[in-house]
């Protein structure tokens, strides 16, 4: 098993929440002290540094317009790590191809990243949560089609080395693409895709050796989504093989005491306060589900998680907590009972969690619990028909 | 939706007087099949309903079907109509209902455009308006009047639900919908109308930047009526829309909001007399 370390680089010193209506997307940025801002922009990365020296992979993301993740660019933290760092991997999860203009600038990002780091760097591909769809004015009916457009057009750039091609897309129209740099890592780096529901998409990513990855989710619904892609799941894709993500919040302490309260900090991602019509735009999800949203037994994709307590949370796999060898044994418990996975991606900072117990969990982590856990087998296609 | 109903329109008949009559059929014009309802008898009237699709159970329509035969049509991805995946904008519904019209060899039509419908009225008159008789507009949307910082129509998907009610409405409690209450069949149709919005007017939001220049090929007798107290398009649009069709009517509703064929049936009615 591979283990990242991941932070959304938040940004909570903020009003009494009972005096704003929403962190995400209409919040003035009069509540963003550009000093405090600083500090904490390079205090996150000293502890991607340190995910580095400590043997753990460094995932980066992105929003917009949200005091949830000051991260506007993962490009740029991952250039910067790609030069200050010098054995993780670097992964973006994800480039939100679905929100930008041109899939091409990722392509030729990706690229001159992967050189720097000399071939250290993994590529997501995300299409964006709802609340994305207003920073970027992007047409929520039809992330999803971007999404795909965009990626194909990615890998045929990245593939393409005998000058250029043509392309006339439904979103993108370029007539001369040929990409300088190409990455240094052939044929190109290894794909990630996130994912929730929608099942005919995690077929397509199992099929194209892309590895698939779900964030904060209770594990019988992981393991729907799981088994899904290893059904669909050939395993002559790409260099890594593809294989399956998880990422619950992560706390580790030297006492449950201490683990307690980390994990209590770390929920301040789950209770991010955001006004309702930013949370699912029309057309984000199929008709049905917006049926149920109508009947009143729908509110958006994960407020069935983010509502719970601690007990629930942990019982579900979605935030881990305790002293060093019950956080493996959490992991190894959420490992059977999805029936595998390859990449343990951990939210190990959030909120408020200061600097000094970020760095401890991360370490105690690191030390004790990883060894447990790092020869836990792979995932395995499940073969069927189309397979055989 | 994966599959198409039959709609024979015996429910919606039900309830109203069984004075007038409706019958409803798809028609097929290209990739598309159009769900048309057609209510009561007399001269063609071309009902374009708003995004809500809430005029499909209002008592103007049914007044208005004494006099008329209220032809309905449900546009592309509304409704029941399926939407061919190449119907993206209001552009395109404006080609498939004058198709509609010659199929149905409807002339002299007297077209009632709400909101979104009357949008797509305007964008049917200057293209082609040989088969119109005249246009009324209940606050349309469709062109852009100010600048690129001015906000000429309210981001309804931005607004929170609450303050949204009080942009659309004078009384907002008149807006407020049962839906837990309602079939599951008529929330898809709700899902759907919202989802098909978003699609085609998501951006350029509201408007088509071409139109405003077309305006001056709207030859037909053209009246706006506005809801005095519409907060998602204010009067002062709708005044200055009004200004771009030659010798087009502008008439204001009082105690209304985006939809004084709605909130005010009978003042609506009366400001109209006379104009259809």
């Amino acid at each position: 098993m591979y283990f990242w370390h991941f932070t959304e680089m938040p940004y909570p010193h903020l009003p009494d929440l009972d005096t704003i209506s929403s962190m995400r997307v209409n919040l003035p940025s009069k509540h963003f002290d550009p000093k405090i801002g600083a500090d904490l922009y390079n205090r996150y990365l000293d502890e991607h540094l340190l995910a580095d020296d400590l043997g753990l992979n460094i995932m980066l993301n992105e929003h917009h317009q949200t005091a949830t993740c000051m991260d506007v660019c993962a490009p740029l933290s991952a250039a910067i790590l790609a030069r200050q760092t010098s054995k993780a991997r670097i992964c973006i999860l994800g480039n939100p191809v679905a929100n930008r203009a041109n899939p091409l600038r990722i392509a030729e990002e990706m690229a001159m990243i992967d050189c720097i780091s000399r071939g250290r760097l993994d590529t997501g591909f995300v299409r964006g949560v709802p609340y994305e769809t207003f920073a970027a004015n992007s047409n929520p009916t039809q992330t999803v089609e971007r999404l795909w457009e965009g990626l194909d057009l990615i890998v045929k750039a990245w593939t393409t080395h005998d000058g250029p091609f043509n392309f006339e897309g439904k979103f993108w129209h370029k007539r001369q693409v040929n990409l300088w740099p190409r990455p240094y890592q052939t044929p190109h780096p290894q794909i990630w895709i996130t994912g929730s529901s929608d099942k005919g998409a995690i077929s397509k990513v199992g099929e194209r050796g892309y590895i698939f990855a779900m964030f904060l989710q209770p594990y019988d619904k992981v393991k729907d989504m799981f088994d899904t892609y290893r059904a669909s799941f050939v395993e002559h894709g790409l260099p890594g093989g593809g294989g399956l993500a998880y990422m619950p919040l992560v706390y580790t302490a030297e006492t449950d005491e201490e683990a307690e309260k980390g994990a209590k900090e770390l929920t301040w991602y789950l209770s991010a306060k955001t006004e309702p019509q930013f949370r699912n735009p029309p057309g984000y999800v199929p008709v049905a589900f917006n049926v149920k949203a109508l009947q009143g037994t729908y509110s958006g994709r994960t407020d069935a998680v983010r509502t719970q307590g601690l007990e629930y949370l942990r019982e579900q796999g979605v935030l881990i907590y305790g002293k060093p060898d019950s956080v493996a044994q959490q992991i190894k418990r959420f490992y059977e009972k999805v029936g595998g996975f390859d990449h343990l991606l951990m939210m190990q900072q959030a909120g408020f969690l200061s600097h000094e117990r970020t760095v401890s969990s991360m370490t105690l982590f690191a030390k004790e619990v990883a060894p447990q856990l790092k020869d836990l087998p792979r995932t395995k296609p499940i073969r069927h028909a189309k397979a055989a | 939706m994966a599959t198409i109903k039959k709609a024979t329109g015996k429910k919606a008949a039900a309830k109203k007087p069984a004075a007038v009559k409706s019958s409803t059929k798809f028609i097929t014009l290209g990739d598309n099949k159009i769900e048309v309802e057609r209510r009561g008898s007399g001269k063609p009237l071309l009902l374009l309903y708003g995004e809500e699709a809430l005029e499909l159970e209002a008592p103007f329509v049914d007044e208005l079907a004494r006099k008329y035969e209220v032809i309905i049509p449900s546009p592309p991805g509304f409704g029941r109509s399926n939407r061919a995946d190449w119907v993206t904008n209001m552009d395109d519904i404006a080609y498939i209902y004058l198709d509609l019209l010659e199929k149905l060899d409807l002339k002299k039509v007297t077209v009632v455009g709400c909101s979104l419908g009357g949008w797509i009225a305007l964008e049917m008159a200057t293209k082609d308006d040989s088969r119109l008789a005249k246009l009324l507009l209940v606050d349309p949307y469709g062109v852009k009047i100010g600048g690129p910082f001015d906000r000429d129509i309210e981001d309804i998907w931005c607004t929170h639900p609450a303050t949204l009610a009080k942009l659309k409405w004078a009384d907002p409690a008149k807006g407020k919908r049962d839906f837990p209450s309602m079939s599951e069949d008529k929330l898809s149709i709700v899902a759907r109308n919202s989802e098909t919005t978003a699609r085609f007017c998501w951006e350029p939001y509201m408007h088509n930047p071409k139109l405003k220049h077309r305006l001056n090929r709207v030859q037909v007798p053209t009246m706006f009526v506005w809801g005095k107290e519409d907060g998602v398009v204010k009067p002062s649009y709708g005044k200055a829309y009004a200004k771009l069709i030659k010798g087009a009517k502008f008439v204001t509703v009082a105690k209304a909001g985006h939809f004084p064929q709605l909130e005010q049936p009978e003042a609506f009615l009366k400001a109209v007399k006379g104009f259809v």
